[in-house]
């Protein structure tokens, strides 16, 4: 696996650039990859949706779909769309430090 | 008497029932299968009947002619699962059939109401789909009539069955308005929620080449929020738009109703399962096969066949308190209809995505691996016949339930 340096720190990452242990994860991480998905400022709103899916990933030990984040978060699939463009499962899982969804085979 | 009780006669669920009737022991064990439905339909063969190549008969069968002596079935809707009191109970009625092993096959269904603007005055005239046998039927007999103009695949959500197939549709599309002469006058487009054709990025990468090469055109990342029948347009939920004179519809695939009514499933009614073994996470006395498991690769009916292969092996040392040494990997094994008498063939596990090469199969191989060829298209047609006659009945294949790398170029 290669390992990248985010945010002054070093972390293993895959192919894609998801980090491959979350318990590397931290704050900062996750503003410097949202910069790099093109989110410049994570609000509050972000926020939530990254803490739930950090919290759903740690009971239930994969990162959600986008049919659960809509369902459990509160936050509904539009506005998913407009905090996470293009594909807001798959980039939330990125910024949390989770791996990359498996869901869509 | 043990009583072994399987839910859903499709193709895990009577694979099942044929491995275990003959290796289980008739004076200790019974052995039961609900289906709500007299018929097995290949569901497979869904996908030629909107261009003339099979009809409505070429995919249904009797499902008691599957059913060994032995094996008692029962035609009823399921009313819902007991885990806790180890039964189940029918429609059919009022019964209660309890059980001490259950193995959940129930599959999964397209659901079109989760497409809001979908099913309305436009279905099955400007709005079609082919997963249901009725809708192929419906859109066999409107393409023939059909004048031309855009015709658009829409792949709402993931999960669906066989990801390929709908990739294959416009493959066959193309080849069918070039024999009517009419494919100047249309145009293919598939509009997707993926980043590309496909979910492995080197099958991806390929057949989106191929799409390219046949002038299909992608729309890739679009996440449709709603149909607008009347406008003919689909619409995102980043407000992209995206007009058809066709709309052919893929729509999410969702496990049973009765395993949501059970408090069994996941969001979209899959039963969670240990991903090697297909045990059931919370009942340790309950598998779930087949498209109705969770887990991480393709609903197809070949990975239902190389599950019902390891289940079966396992489940005989399990009823014994031994260990499950088999391990289910993953293993997925499509024929892609290319169009034009040509096909592809993919095979891939949890861990190895699909590679080119060559497929050996003992008297009929080798097929090409991720390339286009006509054996690959004879072995698709071929296929059928190995369903009925040898799958289902749980027959020896010459084919491995677990991937083998044999052939491929890593």
């Amino acid at each position: 696996m290669p390992s990248r340096e985010i945010a002054g720190k070093v972390v293993e990452v895959d192919a894609e650039g998801f980090l491959c242990n979350p318990d590397e994860w931290s704050k900062e991480i996750a503003e410097e990859i949202a910069r790099e998905e093109g989110i410049e400022q994570l609000t509050d709103l972000h926020w939530k949706v990254i803490e739930f899916c950090r919290a759903d990933f740690k009971a239930r030990g994969e990162p959600p779909t986008l049919r659960r984040i809509t369902k459990e978060s509160g936050v509904d699939t539009k506005t998913l769309y407009t905090l996470f463009p293009k594909g807001p499962a798959k980039k939330v899982a990125r910024i949390a430090g989770l791996g990359k969804p498996t869901g869509c085979i | 008497m043990k009583r072994l009780l399987v839910l859903g006669a499709g193709t895990a669920g009577t694979i099942v029932v044929n491995k275990l009737r003959r290796a289980l022991d008739p004076e200790e064990w019974d052995i039961t299968i609900v289906d709500q439905s007299e018929v097995h339909h290949y569901q497979p063969g869904y996908l030629f009947i909107p261009f003339g190549i099979y009809t409505r008969n070429d995919v249904l069968k009797p499902r008691r002619d599957y059913i060994p002596p032995g094996v008692k079935m029962i035609l009823s809707r399921i009313e819902a699962i007991e885990p806790d009191q180890n039964r189940v109970r029918l429609e059919k009625d009022g019964r209660y059939l309890p059980y001490d092993f259950l193995v959940i096959a129930t599959g999964s269904q397209p659901r079109y109401e989760e497409v809001p603007g979908l099913l309305g005055p436009e279905w099955h005239k400007s709005i079609h789909e082919f997963y249901t046998l009725e809708g192929a039927v419906a859109l066999a007999k409107y393409l023939r009539s059909w004048e031309g103009g855009r015709l658009v695949l829409n792949i709402s959500e993931l999960p669906i069955k066989c990801p390929v197939a709908p990739l294959e549709f416009l493959f066959l599309a193309d080849w069918y308005f070039h024999e009517l002469g009419k494919r100047s006058r249309v145009e293919l487009t598939l509009v997707t929620p993926l980043p590309g054709a496909f979910t492995k990025p080197r099958a991806s990468q390929l057949l989106g080449n191929l799409l390219a090469e046949k002038n299909i055109h992608v729309v890739p990342e679009f996440a449709v929020e709603s149909v607008d029948a009347e406008a003919h347009k689909i619409v995102s939920y980043d407000g992209q738009e995206v007009e058809y004179d066709l709309l052919v519809s893929v729509a999410i695939h969702m496990g049973d109703d009765v395993i949501a009514r059970s408090g069994l499933g996941n969001d979209t009614n899959h039963v969670p399962v240990d991903k090697h073994t297909l045990l059931s996470i919370q009942y340790p006395n309950i598998f779930a096969l087949g498209d109705a498991a969770d887990v991480p690769t393709s609903k197809a009916g070949s990975v239902a066949h190389f599950q019902a292969e390891v289940f079966t092996e396992n489940f005989l040392r399990y009823i014994d308190g031994l260990e499950m040494t088999a391990s289910f990997d993953g293993h997925a094994n499509c024929y892609i209809e290319s169009g034009f008498g040509k096909g592809f063939l993919i095979d891939f596990n949890y861990d190895v995505e699909p590679l080119p090469g060559r497929y050996p199969l003992p008297g009929l191989g080798p097929f090409s691996l991720l390339q286009e060829s006509a054996i690959n298209h004879w072995g698709k047609m071929m296929f059928r016949w190995i369903y009925w006659n040898l799958l289902l009945k749980g027959k020896e294949l010459p084919i491995t339930t677990h991937m083998s790398m044999a052939g491929k170029w890593a």
